[in-house]
């Protein structure tokens, strides 16, 4: 009887071995380590020197280009997560209806999913350039002003954030579009009969039985919002005057580029607070009006 | 509200034909059975009227309007869906509520009153803040109904309404559906592959095949007289039995070597001399256990179903089956005579499976089915 026991538990952590040995080596000795790091002064191989304690998040509250960066991310954040999920949640409204050659759109709709990082920020790039980008032509075409997208701290982060709602648009509509036909279109057909209007359809039915995967997508935006990095690698390098520079870059700045790691890791320990902290706000403040089936 | 259909089709793809030419007109405060196995064009039809789905040909008239191009909500009609197509997210009065959209004129405390009666009536009083997860299937049922009927539309849809349920609460539904109907005097359109709903239910039935009307009927003159074979073997459980034969001398021949003498006035004329199959309902059959030389039919199955009895036997190659009443105890293997109620012979065309000739519907006219072999002397005595 006790050999069964121990034999069945046995086979239970077999099972378990191989996913924990790969949590293990890429997330969770990496986050211990992150951790550990952010506590001391490392020399240039990243190796711990000095225990300091909570010496680098003291000096992180004084730290105006921290500040800035906080401020870049929250506002990146705020440029695209809201308009990513609009603009996907019409596109995939849109592409629900029943049309000839509908699928053609939906394939075009989610078409940016298959995309790099690195090859959209290159095509963007060109599109912002001032004299041969396509975005000049048309400001000037509308009657508007040339500008150095890309190069004037006024317009960059929003340049920047267009380029990424654009690039992420292609997976929300993509899971929204799912959800769209998860719902029974008998709810629809007694809608139609009971002769409720295609706007009272929207919020009372569409709206209310989409919302659980409207909260996945929204939660899953926001999360891949903060840790944004190849577009701002590619398009801006951080600038102008720091203003693209979000939290992930400037992490990766003063890690790869000072050498600073302990002062990263600091910066990677509060990102993921952050990011901790606004999920856990998701979860008990929005997912209450979350319909489940 | 009478309802016509002239003519009406519903063609995909511009070949594929769902539903084809069907001409029915049912009269107001009827309830009209749809009944016909799955992919039949059923549900495509009740669509059709509903206005979900498009009227490829025809016309649909509801009080000799022509309502072709008129949308679902225009038609003065309810539906109540297979799976009930309720609102997960709303309350079972939200849900009800939703049956009164259309009646912009009633103010919010009249629609309320009114969910509140209809509500009553269905016996779900308690249950209007309950969400439908939290309902059992039967409730769930009357939810649907309460929504249909909160409305007052004269006419009613139903799509297989009661498919989801166990077959006890199937039963009490059925009693309840065609209360409720008889009680309101709506006109009711009910799809059903069950031809015990359609029996118990319908004032009159329409069965479809592949999108052909088969027969439209009593739900008794559906029994008694179906119209072709299809029909036949369709309705009834077990269903009726059909027996290729040939019809020689006002005889009915059985494989060649079973003979049933049919009387003077029963066949009609051109009927003689042709191979048919004869439709012969499990009731009308009787056993005959006398041990006599006409006992020539074995006993392979049988089934005691306490009220009635279903014994199967061959006759020839084919298999037949008789209803008895009470609960006999005949073992298989052994060999019985069977007398046939000659009044409710059904005879088709073995071509085409059409009703060529129909029961006289004479009671208490019986005859035994004999052997070759014997016919001639039990003849010539």
């Amino acid at each position: 009887m006790n050999f069964r026991r121990v034999s069945s538990n046995i086979s239970y952590i077999l099972y378990v071995i191989p996913s924990f040995l790969l949590f293990s080596t890429f997330v969770f000795y990496p986050m211990i380590r992150t951790g550990y790091l952010s506590m001391h002064t490392t020399n240039f191989q990243g190796a711990p020197t000095a225990y300091v304690g909570f010496e680098h998040f003291r000096y992180l509250i004084e730290d105006r280009n921290f500040r800035e960066s906080m401020k870049a991310t929250f506002l990146f954040v705020l440029y695209t997560v809201p308009s990513t999920v609009l603009i996907s949640l019409f596109l995939a409204l849109l592409a629900n209806e029943k049309l000839k050659g509908i699928q053609l759109f939906r394939t075009f709709f989610s078409s940016t999913l298959g995309m790099s990082v690195a090859a959209s920020s290159v095509i963007w790039m060109f599109m912002y350039n001032p004299s041969i980008g396509i975005v000049n032509k048309l400001v000037v075409a509308l009657g508007g002003q040339e500008r150095q997208w890309l190069l004037d701290p006024d317009t960059a982060l929003i340049a920047v954030a267009v380029a990424t709602v654009w690039m992420n648009i292609g997976f929300a509509f993509l899971i929204l579009l799912g959800g769209l036909q998860n719902i029974d279109v008998t709810l629809y057909e007694s809608a139609k009969i009971a002769g409720v209007s295609k706007i009272y359809q929207l919020w009372r039915i569409t709206l209310p039985l989409l919302s659980p995967t409207l909260f996945f997508i929204v939660t899953v935006s926001l999360i891949h919002a903060f840790q944004t990095f190849g577009q701002i690698d590619i398009l801006t390098k951080g600038g102008p005057v720091n203003t693209t520079t979000v939290l992930v870059y400037s992490i990766y700045r003063e890690a790869f580029v000072n050498y600073n790691f302990g002062f990263a890791s600091a910066q990677a320990v509060v990102l993921f607070f952050i990011v901790l902290v606004i999920t856990i706000l998701q979860f008990a403040l929005v997912e209450r009006k979350v319909h489940y089936q | 509200m009478k309802i016509e259909l002239v003519n009406v089709s519903k063609i995909y793809n511009h070949n594929v034909k769902a539903v084809s030419d069907v001409n029915v007109t049912i009269e107001s405060g009827e309830f009209f059975v749809l009944l016909g196995p799955s992919g039949c064009g059923k549900s495509t039809l009740l669509r059709m009227i509903a206005g979900l789905e498009e009227i490829t040909e025809g016309i649909l008239k509801i009080n000799d309007v022509v309502v072709n191009d008129l949308e679902p909500s225009q038609r003065n009609l309810s539906m109540v869906f297979q799976n009930y197509a309720l609102y997960p997210h709303l309350t079972v009065e939200e849900n009800i509520l939703f049956g009164l959209y259309k009646k912009k004129k009633m103010n919010k405390l009249e629609k309320i009153k009114k969910c509140k009666d209809v509500a009553e009536m269905m016996g779900l009083g308690q249950f209007l803040k309950r969400k439908p997860r939290e309902l059992s299937g039967g409730q769930r049922q009357r939810v649907a109904l309460a929504r249909a009927v909160v409305a007052e539309d004269p006419i009613c849809l139903m799509d297989e309404p009661l498919s989801n349920l166990d077959a006890k609460l199937r039963t009490s539904m059925r009693k309840e559906i065609k209360q409720l109907q008889k009680r309101l005097g709506i006109t009711m359109i009910y799809v059903t592959h069950d031809q015990v709903e359609a029996m118990t239910m319908g004032d009159r039935i329409m069965v479809l095949k592949n999108g052909l009307m088969q027969q439209v009927g009593k739900p008794l003159e559906i029994y008694n007289v179906p119209s072709n074979t299809f029909v036949a073997s369709f309705i009834g459980a077990p269903p009726m039995n059909l027996i290729p034969a040939r019809i020689e001398g006002q005889q009915i021949i059985f494989d060649g070597s079973y003979r049933l003498k049919l009387p003077n006035k029963f066949l009609q004329k051109g009927r003689n001399n042709r191979n048919v199959i004869v439709g012969i309902r499990p009731e009308n059959l009787e056993i005959v256990t006398d041990d006599s030389n006409n006992s020539a039919f074995l006993v392979k199955y049988r089934e005691v179903l306490g009220t009635e009895t279903i014994v199967s036997v061959e006759l020839g190659t084919q298999e037949v089956y008789i209803r008895c009443n009470g609960q006999i105890d005949i073992p298989t293997g052994k060999r019985i005579g069977i007398k046939v109620n000659l009044g409710s012979i059904c005879v088709f065309d073995q071509e085409t499976g059409s009703l060529i000739n129909q029961p006289t519907g004479v009671v208490n006219e019986r005859a035994e089915i004999i052997p070759n072999s014997l016919y001639d002397s039990i003849e010539s005595k």
